[in-house]
């Protein structure tokens, strides 16, 4: 397990200078992705709370980054830990009404959200900080230090350690006593309760903290893409990202890094695909994958290693 | 005072859209225990067969029924090919796959029938009946949402078939020791979904003009109807897409203009059921430790 | 006669020097690559069929023989009208495809997620498919060029124009709340100049509402008569027959996108939109004004056999044939110099360029000062069966 990771870190390490730019920007976007699946990852897969809206989370997180970058010349890696602070509180607020939610009723709460955050992002009250519906346009900042690094690699780098904190900070919540009380709270929230478990205080923190990660990856995406705009962040990305961890997998934290490459890739090859119609490949391809895998990449990569181990 | 009794009939008419659809939700939900989210896209689907039909010369009633009845074994197969692989699989998987429906049917009916918006035929007399307030079309599509949630409701509750739907969706284990085949159950969930979704698609498609987008909007808030109204409840579904159509108007025109007011809306719904969990007539969910 | 000899000699030297071939990325003696990006799926997927049309329309072109020889690949991306793919299709054409330029990517959050790019790589980013008024800035961004006319030029001869023909008037505006609505709402207030609060009603949707008949009825209660109705093509037909529906009789602008009579008009109902007012630039063809018009003729033989399956009562269909055209005359004249500069230089030097399915009279001109190819719209009006032209071709100064 080790090992894997270790591999995988020189492999990440080593690709942007082997690869083109482009294929680096893209890289970083899965990066991006997956520090905001796993984001959905620990409200969801984790806790059991439906969100059908983190595309609003991820969206408030960019336009931190966006709005601290343009109108008060804030540098870009300070953008972070503001995105993440906004994000946190904002998610918890959120998650505090949502306690009386469940299930369906979750869904839609979140669903709505995720509907109205591009009218609230173009609301003409808000028009001076958003830029309204002509958004905001970011500089991509060039390495620091003078290190013989293109912009597109450096963000790469920036991006990747983000990513790399983010994960262990993660896999340090989720196998203590806060992962095992998350998941008690989603599989048996009654015996949890009356195990002692505040379920309230975790619900709620499970949202803040689910959001917070989100916002960073906004934030993150935001100066990668250099842009932001109110219908970029629409219902269709918190789907997409909903999407993104069941095909990856549910509750498991290598699970966000494949559902992102999912959300990122395989849009694209559905396009080679069908010009006419790429949706509908995309559309299918979730399907085979659902079909062939119900819990997910890593649920079937543990499988796999599993068995492997078996004998 | 003259517009706003204007806008609450306006209200009511879109409401009936919304109404319309959130029954074919809670009829998925009452024979499945799932949301569909794929259903709107069904609904567009099927009206797009009529469609086809109506120009290739059949009249309006035969072509009104002949797509129920394919849009009902269409929803019969989706369930047996495409839901049933997924049975086992945890919700969230098989949301994904409604998903996945939604993203197909949208993108190879744009395909099929390019994006170009066409228009769509009412059985409906077009001498105005209210004046200018409603069209008699609006009408009576409100009327036909009305006939068909009374059959349902009539079907579900006197009905021995609605009764082994009913039983299969809340106890599969139980239905099955009594001898109901809940396979084919579920699938019968699918088919009558689905052809309520026709009705629904043909009754809206003359006010909004057919087109791949037409229920895309309309999806999002018959889900917001169905679940105030009470996810089990057709009556409560049909009374929230009216409530929904009638408080979305009223707030655009009069209180928050109309570049808030889906927001607002969705705020207000979603104190109602902070309020009311179940929605307005729903049961109250029960769960035994 | 010695200085006759060296004259030719002279001559014969330099011609080759002349007719030297230069090419950046993406041209060559075979090909030249030009990239899209294009809505072929999500919201906006109605616009999807502009990219068709023009991949239909250089099809034609290479069965004809390409350009100097040259055959065009034209190689598109779906973007979803969404500028993060918008950011990350534009790269991949750039520096993985290698294309020659970007022609009528679509979308002014599409077209500005992308801007400072094109720029900094220096490559053109030519005749964007959006009518937001920023593309003519050649002093800051030299590589960027629109194509058709702007929407704020539009809105502004509908204000003249009100101002002219009705000075008591009360007007009524409903816009998609986004940057097309937005631009062309500010077209109109600007035109209107001082007289701005002659606009007493203001309305927007969103294009996932289902309808705008709540709005509709909410601009018929502020009193206006007159309404702008800057709609795309279903809300169009929807606001024209609920207006009509309701007994509200407006003097009626309609906005440029959606005045096709086959795809708007005829499903609002073609005795709904008698009075309707609109700019155009573009040949209708469900307009029967043009049943005989042989430039018409030869673009639905086009369509016949290179885009079968294209809506021919879609004016965007005539749109995508007419930007092709231009974007071929820009190539031709490039000759054998295909340099990213001087496609640039070839864009801004079009002299009354004349493509017939353009309305009578209106060219495409550019110049280094002056990147708007398309300036010039004229007014016409609806009859029931036909729009009938009125007034002189306008310009937007």
């Amino acid at each position: 397990m080790v090992t894997v990771t270790i591999l995988l870190l020189v492999v990440a390490c080593v690709l942007p200078f082997i690869v083109s730019n482009y294929r680096t920007f893209q890289l970083t976007l899965v990066l991006v992705y997956a520090i905001a699946l796993l984001g959905l990852n620990i409200l969801t897969g984790y806790n059991g709370q439906i969100s059908l809206g983190h595309g609003a989370f991820y969206a408030l997180g960019a336009y931190c980054a966006a709005i601290l970058m343009d109108r008060f010349g804030v540098p870009y890696w300070a953008t972070i830990p503001v995105a993440a602070a906004v994000c946190l509180v904002a998610g918890f607020l959120f998650g505090l009404p949502a306690l009386r939610l469940e299930g369906l009723y979750l869904a839609l709460a979140t669903f709505a959200l995720g509907v109205a955050m591009p009218q609230l992002l173009k609301y003409h009250l808000l028009e001076k900080w958003t830029g309204g519906v002509q958004g905001i346009v970011i500089v991509k900042p060039a390495a620091p230090f003078g290190l013989s690094l293109n912009p597109d690699q450096w963000l790469y780098f920036f991006t990747l350690a983000i990513t790399l904190l983010m994960f262990i900070l993660a896999w340090n919540l989720l196998r203590g006593r806060i992962g095992r009380a998350l998941i008690a709270i989603r599989d048996q929230h009654i015996a949890a309760e009356a195990m002692g478990i505040h379920n309230a205080l975790y619900k709620s923190l499970a949202f803040g903290v689910s959001a917070m990660y989100t916002g960073i990856a906004g934030a993150l995406g935001a100066v990668a893409v250099q842009f932001v705009a109110p219908d970029s962040f629409n219902i269709f990305l918190s789907i997409v990202f909903l999407v993104g961890i069941v095909v990856g997998g549910l509750a498991s934290i290598s699970g966000a890094l494949y559902g992102a490459f999912f959300i990122q890739f395989i849009p694209n090859i559905a396009d080679e695909i069908s010009k006419a119609a790429p949706w509908a490949i995309f559309g299918a391809f979730m399907i085979g994958f659902v079909y062939l895998m119900p819990t997910g990449v890593a649920g079937a990569v543990r499988l796999l290693t599993a068995r492997r181990r078996a004998p | 005072m003259d517009a706003l009794l204007h806008q609450i009939l306006a209200g009511l008419a879109t409401g009936g859209i919304y109404a319309s659809l959130a029954l074919a939700l809670v009829m998925i939900y009452q024979a499945t225990h799932l949301v569909n989210f794929a259903q709107g896209e069904m609904a567009m689907f099927t009206t797009y067969i009529a469609w086809s039909l109506i120009n290739a010369g059949v009249p309006y009633w035969p072509a009104f029924f002949l797509t129920i009845g394919l849009a009902f074994v269409l929803g019969v197969v989706i369930e047996r090919v495409v839901i049933r692989p997924v049975e086992r699989a945890p919700v969230l998987a098989v949301v994904v796959v409604f998903i996945a429906l939604l993203l197909i049917l949208n993108s190879i009916t744009g395909w099929i029938y390019s994006y170009t918006i066409k228009t769509f035929p009412s059985p409906f007399p077009s001498q105005p009946i209210f004046g200018r307030y409603l069209s008699p079309h609006e009408f009576g599509a409100i009327l036909v949402t009305l006939v068909v949630l009374a059959l349902l409701y009539a079907f579900f509750r006197f009905t021995p078939l609605g009764l082994a739907m009913r039983a299969a969706a809340q106890n599969p284990e139980s239905s099955r020791l009594v001898g109901i085949r809940v396979g084919w159950m579920l699938a019968l969930g699918w088919g009558l979904a689905a052809a309520v979704g026709a009705i629904a698609g043909m009754m809206v498609a003359p006010i909004v003009y057919l087109d791949p987008n037409m229920m895309g909007g309309v999806l999002l808030y018959a889900f917001a109807a169905a679940l105030v109204g009470g996810i089990d409840n057709p009556m409560g579904a049909v009374i929230g897409g009216f409530l929904v159509g009638v408080l979305e108007n009223v707030l655009g025109a009069f209180v928050i203009g109309n570049e808030l007011k889906l927001s607002v809306a969705l705020v207000i719904i979603i104190g109602v059921l902070l309020v009311k969990p179940s929605g307005f007539f729903g049961r109250v969910q029960v769960t035994r430790v | 006669m010695k200085a006759l000899i060296v004259g030719l000699i002279a001559a014969a030297l330099a011609a080759p020097a002349a007719a030297q071939k230069k090419y950046d990325a993406g041209a060559s003696d075979k090909e030249i690559k030009i990239g899209n990006t294009n809505p072929y799926s999500g919201p906006a997927s109605a616009y999807g069929t502009i990219g068709k049309s023009i991949a239909a329309y250089f099809k034609m072109v290479n069965d004809q023989g390409g350009i100097n020889g040259r055959r065009i690949n034209f190689v598109t991306y779906d973007d979803g009208y969404s500028p993060p793919r918008t950011v990350e299709m534009a790269r991949k054409l750039v520096e993985q495809d290698q294309v020659l330029l970007l022609f009528q990517t679509l979308g002014t959050p599409s077209n500005t997620a992308i801007h400072k790019y094109m720029n900094t790589m220096k490559v053109p980013q030519l005749h964007v498919a959006t009518g937001a008024t920023k593309w003519n800035d050649p002093k800051n961004f030299k590589w960027t060029m629109g194509w058709q006319p702007n929407y704020q030029t539009e809105g502004r001869i509908y204000a003249r124009h009100i101002l002219q023909t009705k000075p008591d008037a009360k007007i009524a505006v409903l816009y998609q709340n986004d940057d097309y609505g937005k631009d062309y709402l500010k077209g109109l207030e600007d035109g209107l100049g001082d007289k701005k609060s002659l606009i007493i009603a203001r309305a927007s949707y969103e294009v996932s509402d289902p309808t705008v008949d709540s709005q509709i009825v909410q601009l018929q209660a502020s009193g206006a008569n007159v309404f702008f109705n800057i709609t795309t093509p279903k809300f169009a037909a929807q606001a024209i027959r609920k207006a009509y529906d309701i007994g509200w009789k407006p003097v009626h602008y309609l906005n440029n996108v959606s005045l096709s009579v086959g795809s708007v008009l005829t499903p609002a109902g073609l005795e709904k939109s008698v009075g309707l007012i609109t700019a155009a630039y573009l040949k209708d063809n469900t307009d029967a004004r043009w049943a005989k018009d042989p430039a018409m003729e030869q673009w639905r033989a086009f369509m016949k056999k290179y885009y079968p399956d294209g809506d021919m009562a879609d004016s965007f269909n005539v749109y995508g044939y007419t930007v092709g055209t231009t974007l071929a005359q820009v190539l031709r004249q490039c000759g054998d110099d295909l340099t990213r500069e001087n496609v640039m230089r070839q864009a801004a030097s079009m002299k009354g360029f004349r493509v017939d399915t353009l309305l009578p009279g209106i060219t495409i001109s550019t110049g280094p000062e002056d990147y708007a190819p398309l300036e010039a719209v004229q007014l016409q009006r609806f009859n029931g069966k036909q729009w009938e032209l009125f007034g002189d071709v306008m310009s937007s100064h």
